[in-house]
């Protein structure tokens, strides 16, 4: 047996683990500059200032759900966490609280969800699929009832300034809710890579009963990953709220998945232990692409919503196919 | 007279590692062939060549004579090849006689013959002399030893030519281990061929008329058993002379640092008192299931404490959480490396650092450069085969595997080391090492719990030895009043009165 020989080549599929995602953006990128008539329009400032605004939403909800799948875990309740933020930062913009209030009470709400899933979640030592799918139908059921059904026409507010492409007050040459996604982004990146808290996350996704036997708490880990994710869930509720200018009791239905595949696309697994910051924002990349590519194509919305299933299911066989080299 | 199973020159790589380069073994019909090697020598690529999972590169292989190329799996099985592996593969929530009958199950226009496949099953475990194991009852309700035995009883159903068994030992009783032995014995009287693979070498001598030992992907030798001597086949799978397996310096122990007074789990231990010093290695004998994992975790936060105390460099400290004890700088090695003890799909070097980032980080922040470092200098010193800090630990084999969860606790610094079973399915040039390192820490004044189920290696590494009996740890004497033979007539419970 000659382990070098070995060793090297599993150096080399985690090479290709890492630079996976960005080669895949670059391709998809590639594949629709072939076409003449979307080359011209397709890399013009506008159209990638529009995608990036587009993937705002996407990207902050997939910075929390990396923790959480990253640790092992699944959120269902995003697209109704997203809503129900949205009615109650609306809300209290009608009854004439400032936006500052009203951005605090959004965020605080995602918050609180993911606290309360992550208080089930590792008080009952339940599991984060049925628990988040029950949270999925409270907090939905809770924004409708706040709203009373309809949606929240809130009054214009400097909220509305997160995600305006037009807004003149905006930090040259992206929209504010561009740079916040990118700042969350970079200190989620170093939190993960970086800090004791990251490092135990990645230790308790990989092996739950490891991370006990080597003294994580593991149970006040998942409350503070759930309630963290949550925030950032109420982030993506006031940039949704921010580009709507309403609080929409039935916005962002099945927003989740779209988060859950943007983040799997990046590299993690539903199994837990592997995944990174960089490789989930890439993977929204890649379906926000992928959608403004299909429209300048003209494809109907049919195609797009197929080529990003088949992208899905080619990422994870992908992932496999590098793991089991990997494993050899 | 043909041999039952020939194998001639097989060579077999993985890209550029060749884990099979010359190998050739013959077994005769109705012979048990002990098929040994340390771990990495490519026994377990012998064995998925031989049941079909993976094609050789060359070679001949050769099944009552005609020529025997196992396709895959099922073909491997249809032609009298049967595997028992070391990892249960039974399905945890189906009963015993559905598993025995997985895949094979009797038939009529496509219903089970439940009735049959009730027979079928009682007679396979019969023959195993382990009747009493209900044909109901689900497998996760059984112990590990029954659900080895299930294991072998649905191995037998097919009639096999050939039967493969991966140390099959590893988690049996001696009662139990008993039993398999006069099953092998009348397996082999009717003609079945036996390669047994196994770490434990007096077993093969016991139950093996032949050898083969296996290095480096080679055959390095076989011979007939009778007329080895362990030495010699020692040599022969580490290449060179073991001297002083059991390695000891001169200990001088101090004083008391962990006590246990009748600590009491959930339903074990029923009753344990112990008294640990600093420089001293305190073996517990016992089998499987007597209670002895159970103790550990009680005392390290793990499981429930139910009643007793825990003293803790003679303070009281019972109810401790596993950070608590951590802290207390005492350190617990799972005897289960792959579900508890180590992050398999992470870096060697998050697994080291895990239970103490502080030395590797800098203003808060884990220093990547440093866990590097830091991992480089604990594979160096343990002797770690793996090439770099970063490998995901399920590249490395059992042996160095086992090496870094022992580091770990090396790395965290700590003086008490509850060692669970810490020589278990690894290679004897690890084991060797390990010795030696737990002998140099006691020498340096730690205090060592040492769980083990193989009585040569307490006898040879311990100062004192208690035995765990059905959750009973009675009577910690000094290793010299002990042997072999009374502490498996202590651990079957034959001299519990005399012990207490």
């Amino acid at each position: 047996m000659s382990p070098p020989a070995r060793f090297k080549s599993g150096d080399v599929a985690r090479f290709l683990n890492s630079i996976g995602p960005v080669f895949g953006l670059m391709l998809v990128v590639g594949l629709f500059s072939l076409s003449a008539e979307v080359r011209t329009h397709f890399f013009t400032g506008t159209n990638c200032k529009v995608i990036l605004l587009q993937t705002v939403i996407v990207s902050i909800g997939a910075l929390g759900m990396t923790l959480i799948i990253v640790s092992g875990g699944i959120d269902l309740s995003v697209g109704s966490a997203v809503a129900l933020a949205s009615v109650v930062g609306a809300t209290a913009l009608v009854n004439g609280h400032s936006a500052a209030t009203a951005i605090a009470l959004t965020v605080g709400v995602g918050a609180g969800i993911g606290l309360v899933n992550g208080l089930v979640i590792a008080g009952l030592r339940m599991m984060p699929f049925i628990v988040t799918l029950g949270m999925m139908g409270v907090a939905r059921g809770t924004a409708k009832w706040l709203a009373g059904n309809k949606t929240v026409n809130a009054p214009k507010s400097s909220i509305n300034n997160l995600m305006d492409m037009l807004d003149p007050l905006h930090f040259f040459p992206l929209p504010l809710g561009v740079w916040i996604a990118a700042v969350l982004a970079v200190i989620m990146a170093v939190v993960m890579q970086r800090t004791i808290f990251g490092r135990y996350l990645f230790a308790i996704g990989s092996n739950e009963a490891t991370a006990r036997l080597c003294g994580i708490r593991v149970g006040l880990m998942k409350i503070a990953t759930y309630a963290l994710a949550g925030a950032f869930f109420g982030v993506s509720g006031l940039m949704q709220m921010s580009r709507l200018a309403v609080g929409d009791p039935t916005v962002a239905i099945g927003l989740e998945l779209d988060i859950i595949a943007a983040v799997v696309i990046g590299g993690a697994s539903l199994n837990g232990g592997t995944g990174s910051i960089s490789g989930s924002i890439i993977g929204a990349l890649i379906m926000a692409v992928l959608k403004s590519g299909s429209q300048q194509m003209n494809w109907p919305n049919y195609v797009q919503e197929i080529i990003i299933g088949i992208v899905i299911i080619l990422a994870v066989a992908l992932d496999k196919f590098r793991q089991r080299k990997t494993a050899l | 007279m043909t041999p039952r199973l020939r194998m001639a020159a097989v060579r077999k790589s993985f890209g550029a590692t060749h884990a099979l380069k010359n190998v050739s073994f013959e077994v005769a019909p109705g012979q048990v062939h002990a098929l040994i090697g340390e771990n990495g020598a490519g026994k377990s690529t012998l064995m998925k060549i031989l049941s079909g999972a993976c094609l050789p590169d060359g070679g001949q292989i050769e099944l009552d004579g005609q020529r025997f190329v196992p396709r895959d799996p099922l073909h491997a099985r249809r032609s009298g090849i049967a595997m028992i592996y070391q990892e249960l593969t039974l399905a945890p929530h189906l009963s015993v006689a559905d598993n025995i009958l997985l895949g094979e199950e009797p038939h009529r226009f496509g219903w089970t013959d439940r009735s049959r496949q009730r027979a079928i099953a009682r007679k396979a475990l019969s023959e195993l002399h382990h009747e009493s194991i209900s044909l109901d009852a689900p497998i996760n309700h059984l112990t590990i030893a029954e659900q080895q035995i299930v294991e072998i009883a649905r191995a037998l159903i097919g009639s096999p030519k050939v039967l493969i068994m991966d140390e099959p030992t590893s988690s049996l009783t001696q009662t139990d281990t008993r039993n398999l032995f006069a099953a092998i014995d009348r397996m082999r009287q009717c003609g079945v061929s036996i390669v047994y693979i196994s770490h434990f070498l007096e077993e093969c001598q016991r139950i093996a008329g032949r050898y083969t030992v296996l290095r480096d992907g080679e055959s390095a030798g076989s011979g007939d058993m009778a007329a080895a001597s362990l030495d010699d086949i020692i040599r022969l799978m580490v290449g060179r002379e073991v001297k002083d397996i059991y390695p000891r310096h001169r200990r001088a122990p101090g004083k008391a640092v962990l006590e246990l007074r009748t600590l009491r789990g959930t339903t074990k231990p029923r009753s344990a008192s112990l008294t640990l010093h600093e420089g001293e290695i305190l073996g517990i004998a016992g089998l499987i299931g007597a209670g002895r994992t159970e103790m550990l975790r009680a005392c390290f936060g793990l499981d429930r404490i139910e009643g007793g105390k825990v003293l803790v460099h003679s303070r009281e400290s019972t109810y401790c959480s596993p950070a608590r004890r951590l802290g207390q700088q005492i350190g617990l090695l799972s005897e289960n490396r792959k579900e508890e003890g180590l992050l398999l799909n992470r870096s060697l070097a998050d697994n080291l650092t895990l239970t103490r980032f502080r030395p590797v980080s800098r203003l808060g922040l884990v220093s990547r450069r440093r866990q590097r470092q830091r991992t480089q200098e604990w594979m160096k010193r343990l002797d770690v085969r793996a090439n770099d800090p970063d490998q995901h630990v399920n590249e490395l084999s059992g042996g160095n595997q086992q090496k870094i969860a022992v580091g770990r606790l090396l790395h965290h610094d700590a003086s008490i080391f509850l060692l669970d079973e810490p020589t278990r399915g690894i290679d004897v040039g690890s084991k060797v090492q390990i010795y030696k390192l737990i002998d140099d820490l006691a020498a340096r004044g730690k205090a060592i719990i040492f769980v083990s189920s193989y009585l040569p290696e307490l006898l040879g590494v311990c100062d004192a030895i208690g035995v765990m009996y059905r959750g009973v740890l009675s009577a910690v004497r000094p290793v010299t009043d002990w042997n072999e033979h009374t502490l498996m007539a202590a651990a079957t419970g034959q001299s519990e009165a005399a012990a207490i």
